[in-house]
């Protein structure tokens, strides 16, 4: 068996952070499902961070499942692929559930499409071989990935290329999985995990070889055995390993992860890549996986649609671009105490209105609330207990920052360092007061004067 | 959006948006914290009632409904809606009337109540807003006011029977030739003091239950008490005859500070006061050791027997300054733009 020269020597967990109801139960064991093929999808040019993808000045009419629609706009870009084969429509605007307004490509899918069966084997099935990988160049694994147009499938939809791209400066000795989906309700990570772990131990070989790293560590909260179990066996006589993490939000958080597996503690401001590791979803290794080997884009994305708002919460294989609307038609709708609909889990994700908007490479899942789930006690004077310090995973003190913001004293945010906070939610969930800790903050860091 | 093509699912509920999170503890309210206090404050009011009768039931039912009236006289001159639901008036009043002697009258009893809102609370913006634990306002204000009400001599009644008729352990420390209690009844609370302060038993069993809820943190009770231990220790190692004949309270060993005047109820329920105490666990600390050196240093050596209300107020004036000094470094680090300067 190969020894990984890396370690993981992390204690397995961080300090603070808190234990919000999971809600995994839901839809944990309920196997991945097919959405049916949608009567008219939405293909958003920008669903990465960074420079928006560039549709060429004429379209063309006809729509191939996998062909590039609309190429990377920058090096910090990613390339949208038609996810199913149709008729191509027009470039209709459309408003992402985090706010932004964005061209899209309409495009309807021909009457006749792949079964169910296919597309599942095509994605997620059929045997991926973690061992005895094929070389592949370094380079040539990172064009995969870039032409494949891979970004971060946990939500913040990094292009996956920027960061294994070569650098020099900053060498990169370990590629760490992420598997903690340390949000409440969302078990899409879960679901791949069990029913595609060679899949994921492929993809993140090819990482490793195409970033220069020589280790592999793929990070699971403890409350996924079955995942950790089916990981295990799957990097059998690879060079991956297997750490098991505390369960607690926000174990997933980069910041969280690396120094919970890792020991090594990311500079505020910095990135793991400034402690030598590029971390990547499981949704994202898999997809490497399928890029490298079976020189497939990214045209598919498992998504849960979850909470106690929806009749029969569900694990989906749904094509980039589908509208919401049909996700949670085929999770049984909305009950009739659904009051919101969250694009991603209840901690991060963003509320949405209007249920045609379309699931991008970054939906991880779509929670829909009731109003029983969200029974907050009125808003009341804070009186300082300092429950927000001590959930805070950065260290920060939350109340301090959002009275800064409320009343604009710039220098008492910056001195209570308001630019590291990550927006985890633990404050908002904690405060006693139920002040909207988050919001307060969020508004302080866009108003906050530079320099 | 164009037209949606989606099968709508029943009929659609309207739905609603708001910022992250959608997920709350909705077990922890701020009336919930209040009324965590008000149960932690049973045992010692137990006591109260065990030790002085219905005069502690008095004196503490005259403070309550006396803050309770302030809070909705005053927050109607401010124009704004009086918000007694919140219990936060009611902890004033127990509190308030827990530190007073049992033969404390009514209107005294009334117009510290009065004060503890009105000047102690309202005045700064009400709750969150005070500097001073509005409790140690009111009390400070009548203490001075009608001293002769409240001051050491009111303690002791001459012609009562039973507890009232003793000197408070504290007043008798200053008596180099008076015997002090015996360990045992201070500590179960069948000594003169104050309603709430005499049973260091009772006010620990409440104070750990507020701890364990995290209602009150733990590090101001700990440096509170550790302060005076390491105080009154150093000094029952090193203390001469010659140093208590002149100064008879240095006499006082480590459990008689710690059982004989109001430090454990003070630790565990004035200085806990999230308000007016600092905002992190180190800052916490820093003012729990304040508390506690002021208690020593004003029970050794000022004109008051105790020390510890006006030890809290000191502190209390400090709290912006601790704050300011115990600005936590985040995960990771400071921030960059910081660290440069």
């Amino acid at each position: 068996m190969l020894e990984s020269p890396v370690t993981a020597p992390g204690r397995g967990t961080f300090t603070r952070g808190i234990h919000p109801f999971e809600g995994k139960e839901l839809a944990a064991d309920a196997p991945i499902e097919v959405l049916p093929t949608p009567k008219q999808l939405l293909l958003p040019v920008l669903q990465h961070i960074g420079a928006p993808a560039k549709p060429p000045p004429k379209l063309d009419k006809d729509a191939v499942a996998g062909k590039e629609i609309a190429g990377p706009g920058g090096f910090v870009s990613a390339p949208v692929h038609a996810s199913v084969t149709g008729k191509v429509g027009k470039i209709v605007r459309v408003t992402l559930p985090n706010g932004r307004h964005v061209d899209a490509v309409a495009i309807t899918p021909d009457p006749e499409q792949p079964t169910p069966d296919e597309l599942y084997a095509a994605v997620l099935g059929g045997d991926w071989p973690a061992t005895d990988l094929p070389e592949h160049e370094p380079g040539a694994i990172a064009d995969a990935v870039k032409r494949a147009g891979i970004v971060g499938m946990g939500g913040a939809a990094f292009p996956t290329h920027v960061k294994l791209a070569s650098n020099p400066a900053k060498p990169v000795d370990v590629v760490l999985v992420n598997g903690c989906e340390c949000e409440p309700y969302l078990t899409a990570d879960y679901r791949v995990m069990l029913e595609a772990p060679r899949g994921i131990v492929a993809g993140a070989l090819l990482a490793a070889r195409a970033a220069g790293a020589k280790a592999v560590v793929v990070a699971v909260e403890t409350n996924k055995p079955r995942a950790i179990e089916a990981l295990r066996t799957a990097a059998r006589g690879t060079i991956a390993t297997v750490k098991e993490l505390e369960t607690k939000y926000p174990m997933g958080g980069e910041k969280q992860t690396v120094p919970a597996a890792l020991g090594r503690t990311i500079p505020t401001g910095g990135l793991p890549l400034d402690v030598g590791v590029v971390v990547i979803n499981v949704g994202t290794a898999l997809a490497i996986a399928r890029a490298v080997l079976r020189e497939q884009p990214v045209t598919h994305r498992v998504v849960t649609v979850t909470g106690h708002g929806v009749h029969a919460p569900k694990n989906l294989l749904v094509p980039i671009g589908a509208p919401y609307a049909d996700l949670v038609a085929a999770a049984g709708g909305l009950r009739k105490d659904a009051v919101r609909v969250v694009s991603g889990g209840p901690m991060m994700g963003f509320a949405v209105a209007d249920l045609s908007v379309p699931v991008t490479k970054g939906t991880s899942g779509i929670t829909v609330l009731t109003r029983s789930d969200l029974a907050v006690a009125e808003q009341t004077a804070c009186v300082r207990c300092g429950r927000c310090v001590d959930v805070c995973p950065l260290g920060l003190v939350p109340t301090k920052l959002a009275l800064a913001a409320r009343k604009s004293i710039w220098d008492v945010a910056r001195r209570y360092h308001i630019t590291a906070c990550m927006e985890c939610g633990c404050c908002a969930y904690t405060c006693p007061a139920s002040i909207p800790l988050v919001q307060l903050i969020r508004m302080g860091k866009a108003r906050l004067p530079r320099g | 959006m164009t037209d949606t093509t989606a099968p709508k699912a029943e009929a659609a509920p309207a739905l609603e948006v708001a910022p992250s999170p959608h997920a709350f503890d909705l077990d922890l309210t701020t009336r919930g914290m209040m009324r965590d206090v008000l149960l932690a404050l049973l045992p010692p009011m137990a006591m109260a009632i065990y030790t002085f009768g219905w005069l502690a039931v008095l004196v503490v039912t005259v403070t309550t409904a006396s803050c309770l009236a302030a809070e909705e006289l005053f927050e109607r001159l401010r124009g704004s809606p009086a918000k007694l639901g919140d219990l936060s008036a009611v902890v004033t009043g127990v509190i308030l009337g827990l530190t007073l002697p049992a033969t404390c009258p009514w209107w005294v009893a009334m117009i510290a109540g009065f004060v503890a809102i009105g000047i102690g609370k309202t005045v700064f913006g009400s709750l969150g807003q005070n500097v001073f634990n509005p409790a140690m306002v009111g009390r400070a204000f009548v203490m001075i006011s009608f001293s002769k009400f409240l001051g050491a001599p009111a303690y002791q009644v001459a012609d009562a029977a039973g507890i009232l008729s003793q000197a408070t352990p504290l007043t008798v420390a200053r008596d180099a030739n008076a015997v002090m209690p015996e360990l045992w009844p201070m500590f179960l609370g069948t000594v003169n003091g104050s309603l709430g302060e005499t049973s260091a038993l009772a006010c620990l069993l409440g104070g750990l239950y507020l701890c364990a809820r995290r209602t009150a943190s733990w590090e101001i009770p700990f440096g509170v008490i550790t302060a005076v231990v390491l105080f009154a220790g150093l000094t029952q190692l090193v203390v001469t005859p010659t140093a208590i004949a002149a100064v008879p309270a240095l006499r006082l060993t480590v459990f008689e500070h710690l059982t004989g005047g109001a430090l454990v109820f003070g630790a565990f329920y004035i200085a806990t006061d999230p308000v007016t105490s600092p905002i992190t666990g180190r800052g916490k600390l820093y003012f729990g050791l304040g508390v506690g050196a002021f208690v020593w240093l004003i029970r050794t050596f000022s004109g008051y027997p105790e020390g510890v209300m006006f030890a809290v107020l000191l502190m209390n004036a400090l709290v912006p300054l601790i704050n300011r000094g115990t600005v936590p470094v985040p995960v990771g680090g400071p921030t960059p733009a910081l660290a440069k300067k």
